[in-house]
């Protein structure tokens, strides 16, 4: 278990990191979400104890990473950042590692078939593509068969089958009870390989909730109907406890409302039982890129003018998750 | 661009072996890992060693050749008064460049690749790592710079010895000739510890530029910075005056460390040779232990 308490970090007058705290918990993935310059590199480095925070602590299994024998068997991390000198083969990188930590050579080739590099491994670092290099640092991760792993921005660089690959991976060290801790700035991606999230903005916790929960409270649900008779229909939803707001009408097509606070079926129902034709009944989820995007709106770091959303975009029906 | 096979299938891995502690030996082996497995350690170790035996070659035989042909310079005077000090001043005088070079990248070269993080990150207490890169290191320069020495004195030794001067001098309005015959060899006073001890100054320099480089963290600054102090600044401070000023200079880092590579002192030496090279490690050891301080204190 990751366990931060009251974590700051300033860098000069910049506040990366403000008073941050949150857990994460053993046997499931947790995403760390946030826009572009949020604080999760530094959160991240800050439980590594590559940085020092200014205040607050970071602790692992109860200890801070400082206070680790042979951290590697216990924790296993990709950084952003390189952290690799490109002169350096990936197998003499990662036979380094494993010499600090009494690590036989072997468990050298182990992870890099694990990551399917064995074939380039004698190779410089240098020639290797962003994909490969991202490879040797999950090899890296996984040397020491650790119990905790945190993971910056894992799918930058990879291809699709890379990014499947790596959903995967972590699902499946999940699934034998290690702890996952997995940074990113798509929240369509966290929202396939993560059970749960910790949503940062400026260095702030914006949220902390399942992925599921999450998705749920942050799409608006509303309900597009679409009936020649929309007044009467009004009416009828506003008696059962609903929100009906007429939309503008499209040419040729009858009225249409906008739904809030009953579900389809039920304003089916009241439909059926009015003999109330309805020609469209069309529940409509809020892309969840969206609601991230409207929830980190305040906190984004470097924000340029937001381009107007087209309304046929805003309005097009996305279900959580199936936008990749 | 290398390709790449797919990736295999995520599956449990084997566990690794039951808990063995690396401890510091661990640490040195993996140093050693590192160092070997850049080619700008070879690199920089095979121009030190052609540098070095080269223009100690080069520089004895042009200067023999000078001599023969009668024309004397005072620079040329060395070979004559003191030929050891000559053969071991010369090349290695300039190859010192290379172990400099050497000990700067071996620290900066991590920080400017960001391979210091995972460094860091498997040795999260952090100083071990500079005691293991600064004990391999050592380990390393030693040896190279003691055969180099050795190998210096013995091309110098195999050119000077034998060869014939003939000097002239004024004496009682009488022009006289002498014919000197040059010869040196390990036996002779101070001669062995001279060559001994240009391998043990050409260590202790290297851990002193990984010290600077600790200290910097720039390769570009930290290389200026070891080549100004050792070319330019250390020896310039000769120049300051009075007594003060020759006392100032005596104890500065290089200066006194050079002292052990030479078998005759020099006129109004401050040090003996085993002063100015323990000086020297004194000055090391400081600047080594400022540059663990900071590796403590900074973020990676």
């Amino acid at each position: 278990m990751i366990e931060a308490q009251d974590l700051t970090k300033r860098y000069g007058d910049k506040l990366a990191v403000d008073h941050l705290s949150f857990k994460v918990e053993p046997g499931r993935v947790t995403g760390f979400l946030g826009p572009n310059g949020a604080g999760k590199s530094t959160t991240m480095r800050l439980i590594l104890g590559l940085d020092r925070p200014n205040t607050g602590t970071a602790t692992i299994d109860g200890r801070r990473y400082a206070e680790l024998a042979q951290p590697l068997r216990t924790v296993g991390a990709l950084l952003e950042a390189k952290a690799m000198h490109p002169g350096r083969s990936a197998r003499n990188h990662l036979l380094f590692l494993a010499e600090t930590q009494g690590l036989p050579s072997r468990r050298v080739d182990e992870v890099l078939d694990l990551v399917g590099l064995r074939d380039v491994a004698r190779h410089r670092v240098r020639g290797y593509s962003l994909g490969m290099s991202q490879r040797v640092g999950i090899a890296a991760a996984m040397l020491g068969d650790p119990s905790v792993l945190l993971l910056d921005e894992p799918v930058n660089g990879l291809d699709p089958e890379g990014i499947l690959w790596i959903r995967n991976l972590m699902k499946h060290l999940a699934s034998e009870r290690r702890t996952i801790f997995v940074s990113s700035h798509l929240m369509n991606e966290m929202a396939v390989t993560a059970d749960h999230l910790i949503v940062i903005g400026k260095g702030k916790l914006i949220a902390e909730s399942s992925t599921q929960e999450f998705i749920e409270r942050s799409s608006e649900k509303s309900v597009l109907v679409r009936s020649p008779d929309a007044e009467a229909l009004a009416g009828l939803i506003a008696a059962e406890g609903g929100k009906a707001i007429p939309q503008d009408p499209a040419e040729g097509r009858a009225a249409a409302l906008s739904v809030t606070g009953l579900d389809a079926p039920r304003i089916g129902e009241i439909a059926a039982a009015n003999r109330i034709v309805l020609h469209e009944l069309a529940p409509q989820l809020g892309s969840l890129e969206e609601a991230f995007m409207e929830m980190t709106a305040d906190s984004v770091e470097y924000g340029g003018d937001t381009p107007a959303v087209p309304q046929e975009t805003a309005a097009s029906t996305t279900s959580p998750g199936s936008s990749q | 661009m290398t390709s790449v096979s797919p990736p295999a299938p995520a599956t449990t891995l084997p566990a690794p072996l039951p808990a063995h502690r690396a401890g510091f030996a661990g640490l040195m082996l993996a140093e050693w890992t590192k160092i070997r497995s850049v080619r700008s350690t070879v690199w920089t170790l095979i121009i030190f060693a052609v540098v070095s035996l080269g223009l100690t070659g080069l520089l004895t035989w042009l200067t023999l050749s000078a001599l023969n042909n009668g024309r004397r310079r005072a620079s040329a005077g060395g070979i004559i008064t003191d030929p050891v000090n000559f053969i071991l001043g010369t090349g290695l005088g300039l190859g010192q460049l290379a172990i400099a070079v050497l000990g700067v990248l071996v620290i900066t070269s991590e920080y400017s690749t960001g391979a210091i993080r995972s460094s860091l990150l498997a040795v999260p207490r952090r100083y071990p790592v500079m005691l293991a890169k600064a004990l391999v290191f050592a380990v390393l320069v030693i040896v190279v710079g003691e055969i180099v020495a050795f190998a210096s004195f013995f091309i110098g030794q195999a050119l000077v010895n034998g060869h014939v001067v003939t000097l002239h001098g004024v004496q009682a309005g009488h022009v006289i000739s002498v014919n000197h015959t040059i010869t040196v060899g390990l036996s002779q006073p101070g001669v062995t510890r001279a060559v001994v001890g240009s391998g043990l100054y050409l260590t202790v320099l290297g851990l002193f530029a990984l010290a600077i480089g600790g200290l910097i963290r720039h390769t570009a600054g930290a290389i200026t910075a070891v080549i100004g102090m050792v070319l330019v600044i250390f020896p310039l401070a000769g120049l300051l005056p009075a007594n003060w000023g020759a006392h100032v200079h005596a104890y500065l880092p290089t200066v006194a460390g050079q002292l052990i590579t030479a078998d005759k002192p020099t006129g109004g030496q401050l040090l003996s040779p085993w002063q100015g090279f323990g000086v020297f490690c004194a000055w090391t050891a400081l600047l080594l232990a400022g540059a663990i301080v900071l590796l403590q204190r900074r973020d990676a």
